[in-house]
């Protein structure tokens, strides 16, 4: 397919330097290859909460859902669920997806839906100009906590982990390859897929110096090790000042809630029989 | 019309609601219509638990006060019902545990040694009900053979059992009083849930979404038990937030679907009932009342949440609220929400309340309407799909996701044709009136259909005015007064024209409403209608007729 038919009419109006083009674009290609792979173009489905990453359905040309701010887990769940050939992809921020919308993110990494969830973690609300996340690291000052925050941040992969997931993987918005390549896993994988991607924030919180300083490439990981990728996803609280790894923590193959429900096309039944039927006595 | 009530009661949890069936069925098998009004507290085990069967020679949707026969299991069904008690009361009741004094002049009593039966048969506590149920067609007068064909339908397990502890009952009492059998055929009974599930069913569901909340579980329950025999979708997640947004979802991908809720879980689906507006997905909300505010009493009734449907969610979108009155009402309703939802892309709401949701009528199906399916807007692929194409009547035809020639793009936001968010003013401007004239075009439908109930004396100049499940005691009551009664059945868009045409010739307009404010009375002041008195209940029970006869006094 051609890359440029993936493009809208829509005016980018993301920061200069904004991590989510990286984002974008990995995502772009991903859909392009797996596209040329054989996965039907109509088939895919995309879902956005409320916050800059939001925007990114209306500069892709496919089908999407632009949903609300925390739910569009609940959204892609219900699409999923309608019709299960369909491969419905999630893009949240971080404070839609592990603030306002977290126990829909346990419940359906629980169920193992096969949906994918690629987190646009930049660690700072971006929209509503720049307060405090939950990741932002501990005395985080943004402009509702000028003083600094008194909490510390939530690991969000080991609380995916312990919730059912079957999929987790974090990227960071410098590396468009690894980032290409786990969107790709991520979609293709059966079951709950989410991807933390450590994603920039130019004008609020301007982590690329640091990230490029601290991230490495999981290497001779095995990620169908539990234990294994507890301890890698351990390994950076998103507080810390330690390595951060990137690439695929875990995978596993387990029945999704889809094939549990064995949904299927509707068979055709004449209901008026059968509501006169369950009424006669 | 000839009639009579009979009052079951016993602890929760021991089976009082099946044996009002029971004794419901059995009524309708003698030709009687029969009303079944339930009443349990919020528990599981214990406490009291109550349900009066009225039956009637005529078509009735209200329970009374007095009772012709009381079934006591409990001491507290004799203790807290003792105004029920008429002279020519009969009381059937468990002698091994209920002590019962000598009741006013007149009332015949017979004590079953129940406990003891079913110690001897050793049969399950739960079976005292089909003993006590045996006792009183016995006492009633009622043919040992009913009481068998009725009992081996309605009985899922152990029949024999249930069968011999119910003769044993039947051979323990004397006949006390005699109910004649009517020459009617009888009707099914089906609760107001039942009744709006099938009608749901009927006009195409496919999918059902909702989180426990009394009383919309029942709704819930019975969809659930009927996915396999409808093919439907039944699913349970963790919020209603999430049944809303799943909703939008399954909606989005062309599945016809309704949620369900009470005002609390209500709350939680108004972000997602905005999205539906804005965005122009199809979607149906059967709302359950309940008295509030907060948790208020979670299983009793009220009609408290009409200005809330009307005015749920952020912003100024198009919306359909109906309130049916009766299972024939929830079920035509149901299917008729459900197709104004899909052919307009709004939200609907079946706006019930415990004392619907829960009741027990007789449902006459020929009667009830025909639901027709299929009036859905569909794109006609002559020109490049636009979700949020332009039209006449604002409403923009549909295509579903997969579709190889069409990009599909729902959005929260402002957008364009589409689908491409904007903030400009112009496309702001155009599309928030596109959205509002599905409205308007659907009040134009609906004039061709009855949308307001008249019933009574049509030239009377006194007019009760009711909604939803006040209708079948406002009849009633009404007969007696010689007295109109209006109806209306869809709330919004308001029914202008046909309200003002049931209006004319009235002199005294009384609204009776089960809620403190007179939330219909407030809606009618916007056109200019004011009441002249409202009869309000709002201590979480239904009206009896008892009860409106006595405030309607004086009128």
């Amino acid at each position: 397919m051609d890359e440029n038919k993936l493009n809208t009419y829509a005016q980018n109006t993301w920061c200069p330097g904004c991590g989510n083009f990286a984002i974008l674009n990995a995502i772009k290609l991903a859909l392009n290859e797996l596209t040329q792979e054989g996965l039907p173009f109509e088939n895919i489905v995309l879902v956005s909460g409320i916050g800059c990453h939001a925007k990114i359905v209306d500069y892709i040309n496919t089908n999407s859902f632009y949903s609300i701010h925390g739910r569009v887990v609940p959204a892609a769940e219900g699409i999923k669920l309608a019709n299960p050939a369909l491969k419905v992809i999630g893009f949240a921020g971080d404070g839609d997806a592990y603030g306002e919308g977290m126990e829909h993110l346990i419940f359906s990494a629980k169920r193992n839906i096969d949906i994918t969830m690629i987190i646009h973690n930049n660690r700072v609300y971006g929209l509503t100009t720049g307060q405090y996340t939950p990741t932002s690291p501990l005395g985080f000052r943004g402009r509702s906590t000028p003083q600094g925050t008194k909490e510390l941040p939530i690991n969000p992969l080991e609380l995916m982990l312990a919730s059912g997931a079957t999929y987790l993987a974090r990227g960071t918005s410098h590396g468009m390859e690894l980032l290409k390549n786990i969107f790709k896993a991520a979609i293709l994988h059966k079951g709950f897929a989410l991807v933390d991607v450590l994603q920039v924030c130019v004008t609020y919180y301007n982590l690329y110096q640091y990230y490029d300083k601290k991230v490495y490439e999981l290497q001779r990981h095995n990620p169908l090790d539990y234990q294994s990728a507890l301890a890698k996803i351990r390994e950076w609280d998103y507080n810390s000042d330690s390595q951060i790894a990137l690439g695929t923590f875990y995978t596993k193959e387990a029945p999704t809630f889809e094939e549990r429900a064995s949904i299927k096309e509707p068979r055709s039944i004449d209901r008026e029989a059968k509501i006169k039927e369950s009424l006669q006595y | 019309m000839t009639g009579f009530s009979i009052l079951i009661g016993g602890k929760a949890g021991f089976g009082i609601d099946k044996s009002g069936f029971i004794i419901g069925r059995i009524l309708n098998q003698l030709g009687y219509r029969v009303y079944i009004y339930r009443d349990y507290p919020s528990l599981i085990r214990g406490g009291h638990t109550f349900s009066i069967i009225r039956a009637s020679s005529e078509r009735i949707a209200v329970h009374e006060d007095k009772v012709d026969y009381i079934l006591a299991l409990n001491q507290d069904c004799i203790n807290l019902h003792k105004k029920r008690i008429k002279p020519s009361s009969i009381i059937i009741y468990d002698s091994d545990i209920v002590k019962l004094e000598d009741g006013p002049e007149g009332v015949r009593q017979s004590g079953v040694s129940i406990a003891a039966i079913i110690k001897e048969e050793n049969a399950s506590e739960i079976m005292r009900n089909t003993c006590v149920i045996g006792a009183f067609c016995k006492a009633s007068g009622i043919k040992q053979d009913i009481l068998e064909t009725v009992l081996k339908k309605e009985i899922p397990r152990e029949v024999d059992l249930n069968l011999k502890v119910a003769f044993r009952g039947f051979d323990a009492v004397k006949e006390l009083g005699k109910i004649e059998p009517l020459s009617q055929n009888p009707l099914p009974l089906l609760s107001g849930s039942q009744a709006m599930g099938l009608g749901l069913i009927k006009g195409g569901l496919n999918t059902y979404i909702a989180y426990p909340m009394t009383p919309s579980s029942p709704l819930l329950h019975f969809l659930a038990e009927k996915a396999q025999d409808y093919n439907l979708e039944v699913i349970h997640p963790e919020s209603e937030i999430s049944v809303m947004l799943m909703a939008l979802g399954f909606a989005y991908a062309g599945k016809k679907v309704a949620v369900g809720t009470s005002g609390g879980g209500f709350c939680l689906m108004t972000e997602g009932l905005s999205l539906a507006g804005m965005s122009e997905t199809p979607i149906v909300i059967m709302l359950g009342q309940r008295p509030g505010p907060s948790t208020g009493l979670p299983t009793y009734t009220s009609q408290t949440e009409l200005h809330f449907a009307l005015n749920a969610g952020q912003g100024e979108f198009s919306r359909f609220v109906v309130a049916p009155g009766d299972a024939e009402e929830a079920y035509y309703w149901s299917g008729v929400a459900l197709n104004m939802s899909w052919k307009y892309q709004l939200p609907s709401f079946i706006l019930a309340d415990k004392t619907l949701a829960e009741g027990i009528y007789n449902f006459d199906l020929a009667a009830a309407g025909e639901i027709k399916e299929g009036n859905t807007v569909l794109w006609d692929r002559t020109t490049p799909y636009k979700r949020y194409a332009n039209s006449e009547n604002g409403v923009s035809p549909l295509a579903f996701v997969p579709d190889k020639e069409a990009i599909i793009k729902l959005n929260s936001y402002e957008h364009d044709e589409y689908g491409i968010t904007t903030e400009e003013p112009q496309t702001t401007k155009f599309m928030q009136e596109k959205r509002l004239r599905k409205e308007e075009y659907l009040a134009k439908e609906l004039e061709a259909i009855k949308t307001v109930n008249v019933y009574g004396e049509k030239n009377s100049s006194l007019v009760l005015l009711c909604w939803g499940s006040n209708k079948g005691v406002c009849i009633e009551a009404a007969m007696k007064l010689k007295a109109k009664v209006i109806q209306p059945l869809v709330l919004w868009p308001f029914p202008l024209k046909q309200f003002e045409e049931a209006l004319s010739g009235v002199k005294k307009l009384v609204c009776v409403e089960n809620n403190a404010t007179g939330q219909l009375a407030r809606l009618i002041k916007n056109y200019g209608f004011s009441v002249d008195k409202k009869i309000l209940k709002y201590d979480g029970r239904p009206f009896s007729l008892d009860e409106l006869d006595e405030a309607l006094k004086g009128i």
